[in-house]
């Protein structure tokens, strides 16, 4: 992908340079800022200040994961899928079937996983970058469906309906083992979390991602430039989904389990609530939007679930109409209309 | 053999008229308005509660109730274009996915809350229910009057867009919203009502639809991938293309459950993606 950047960067100016306008269109900055720090230290910071609280907290971190690569492709690229969690559940798949024959290194597992589905993504990317979105909704969704299909009937390799058991997970480096109160598996997670964070951010701060967002504004002006919109929706499609099967593979060995659902439609689309509920196309929108729902999720779980579908009914009707861009949209509303303050 | 033949593809035809009459309105709302409404099987549903209700509580007779089904959904869907839906039109498709997957999701909620999670039972009439011998054939007497009910629709609908002013409205306000506001059209009460006799089509199609697809809270959910792909696979605005979409769909879906059970609904999925990749903007789609 960074063949296909080149030809843009070298008519343009570095990154930060001075134009002498101020709007000229420029990539975006890619120091990090002290707000994200804080944020990462935080998510650090977790570990301790909530001890009791580690199995949930490595759950966030993989499902927020997961949203930062659909993010990838919804927020930037502007591909409407359904079906994202086809990807997860071949990762999720690919390090528990690894697992359960015996191949139980974590990081080599997650490897795998990741190329599972980064394959799964290549060979359906062409099916889905064409047509509108209407197509590739149904085309993601139909993928997905049928992944499940197959994982349910091929029930020698994945236990079909019953799951995935036995997944028996080695020490991670050799050294510390995954134990009940979920503490490796949060820092695991977290490590993971964070550099595949750091390189979807290159990514998308990157002329490659400025790119995508050409296409996501405008897919006919873009060929017209000379950017090759298929190549590079297929290009990101592969990676998010690469990620996307990391985040399955992560899942399966944290928790040492695989269920069905990894591939189910449920999956997908409150995937997709957590994201714009924080904010897509910001990738800290995903990680945001995803910690809210899961914390909110798990504490009115007591409450009859029934309630909870409504009310998740509710928010996203309610932030459809009023509050796009999510919560951190929202933020970012509040601080530019603050007086006295530069958005 | 040839029997059990003729058997499947009966069932699978008055599946997809079925699936026909419950996705037409979805089909000319998406040509008219581009808007991707996953919420349009909570339309269905309201119909069909309304129809199980009235036989339940008020003792109506089931034929008597299926035109309440229409109304109700009708009347639900004309408020909630004018209030919710209107706003959204110009929105992007994620949005509109968003909000009509919370609809779902509220209505979802709704049924189980009012009506609990079981499935409901519906009490044909006696002239409805068992086989009927046609030409030597044992064909269900209640699938006869759904093929029926649905052709005498779609040869109302076919009128009612060719023959009438409104029909014209409406033919002209999917080629070109715009110039058909310059011409005075009123696009704005066309969508209206366009979206009213969709939602009032697909009550109906859920109310005749509680003895073959089934009517428990998550119906929206379970058949939203059908609906869906009737327009998808025929091509948003036309009734030509979800009449030939609904058939196919409907016949694969028997025959693949008959034929090959253990594959499930599979062949369906691959039908669709299929389709999808071949026809891009459906079989009678006119936008490429």
């Amino acid at each position: 992908m960074n063949g296909t950047g080149a030809a843009i960067r070298a008519d343009e100016p570095p990154a930060g340079a001075k134009t002498g306008l101020a709007d000229a269109p420029q990539l975006p900055a890619d120091r990090w800022r002290a707000l994200e720090i804080v944020f990462w230290l935080a998510a650090f910071g977790a570990f301790f200040a909530f001890p009791n609280h580690r199995v949930l907290g490595s759950q966030i971190l993989i499902t927020g994961l997961f949203a930062v690569t659909l993010d990838l492709i919804l927020g930037y690229a502007g591909i409407v899928s359904l079906g994202h969690a086809a990807f997860f559940g071949v990762g999720a798949y690919a390090a528990g079937v690894l697992a359960v024959h015996g191949w139980g290194e974590p990081v080599s597992g997650l490897v795998v996983a990741g190329a599972a589905g980064a394959l799964i993504g290549y060979a359906t990317s062409f099916l889905v970058v064409r047509g509108s979105d209407l197509a590739r909704l149904m085309v993601t969704l139909g993928i997905g469906l049928m992944l499940f299909e197959v994982a349910n009937q091929a029930a020698f390799i994945t236990g079909g309906a019953d799951g995935l058991s036995g997944v028996t997970m080695g020490k991670l480096f050799g050294t510390f083992a995954f134990d009940m109160r979920g503490s490796t598996a949060y820092l695991y997670s977290l490590a993971v979390l964070f550099l595949l964070f750091v390189a979807a951010r290159r990514i998308v701060n990157s002329p490659f991602g400025l790119s995508l967002r050409g296409v996501r504004e405008n897919v006919k002006r873009m060929p017209a430039i000379g950017a090759p919109v298929m190549r590079r929706l297929i290009a990101i499609y592969t990676v998010s989904a690469a990620m996307a099967g990391v985040a399955g593979g992560l899942l399966a060995q944290t928790t040492q389990f695989v269920g069905l659902d990894v591939f189910g439609f449920p999956r997908s689309a409150d995937l997709m609530i957590m994201l714009v509920l924080g904010g897509a196309g910001r990738l800290y929108g995903g990680l945001v939007g995803t910690t809210v729902f899961m914390v909110a999720h798990h504490y009115l779980s007591d409450l009859n679930p029934i309630y909870w579908q409504f009310w998740l009914g509710l928010l996203l009707v309610v932030v459809v109409l009023f509050a796009r861009g999510g919560i951190l949209g929202a933020l970012d509303g509040l601080r530019g209309r603050a007086p006295g303050k530069r958005t | 053999m040839i029997g059990n033949l003729i058997g499947v593809l009966f069932d699978g035809v008055a599946y997809g008229s079925l699936l026909f009459v419950i996705s037409i309105g979805l089909s000319v709302t998406m040509g008219l308005m581009n808007f991707v409404n996953l919420a349009h099987g909570a339309f269905a549903m309201l119909g069909g509660y309304a129809c199980v209700l009235l036989m339940t509580r008020a003792g109506v007779p089931f034929l008597a109730s299926l035109p309440v089904a229409f109304v109700a959904s009708a009347l639900a869907g004309i408020v909630l274009e004018r209030t919710l839906y209107q706003r959204l039109y110009k929105a992007t498709h994620l949005d509109q996915v968003m909000f009509s997957i919370g609809l779902v999701f509220m209505s979802v909620a709704a049924a189980t809350w009012f009506f609990g999670p079981s499935q409901q039972p519906v009490r044909l009439p006696d002239f409805l229910r068992g086989q009927v011998r046609v030409l030597g054939l044992d064909l269900g007497a209640y699938r006869i009057f759904l093929i029926g009910v649905v052709a005498c629709i779609t040869i109302a609908l076919n009128l009612l867009l060719v023959k009438t002013r409104f029909g014209a409205q409406v033919r002209a306000s999917v080629d070109n919203a715009v110039a058909s506001a310059g011409l005075g059209i009123n696009v704005n009460r066309v969508f209206g009502v366009t979206f009213a006799l969709g939602s009032g089509l697909a009550g109906l199609g859920g109310g005749l639809g509680i003895d073959v697809l089934g009517l428990d809270p998550t119906f929206p959910l379970k058949y939203m991938v059908y609906f869906l792909l009737v327009v998808a696979i025929g091509g948003a605005g036309t009734i030509k293309g979800g009449l030939v979409a609904a058939m196919i769909l409907g016949v694969c879906d028997v025959a693949g459950k008959y034929y090959v059970p253990q594959i499930g609904s599979f062949i369906i999925y691959v039908l669709m993606v299929t389709l999808m990749i071949v026809f891009p903007a459906g079989l009678y789609g006119r936008r490429a």
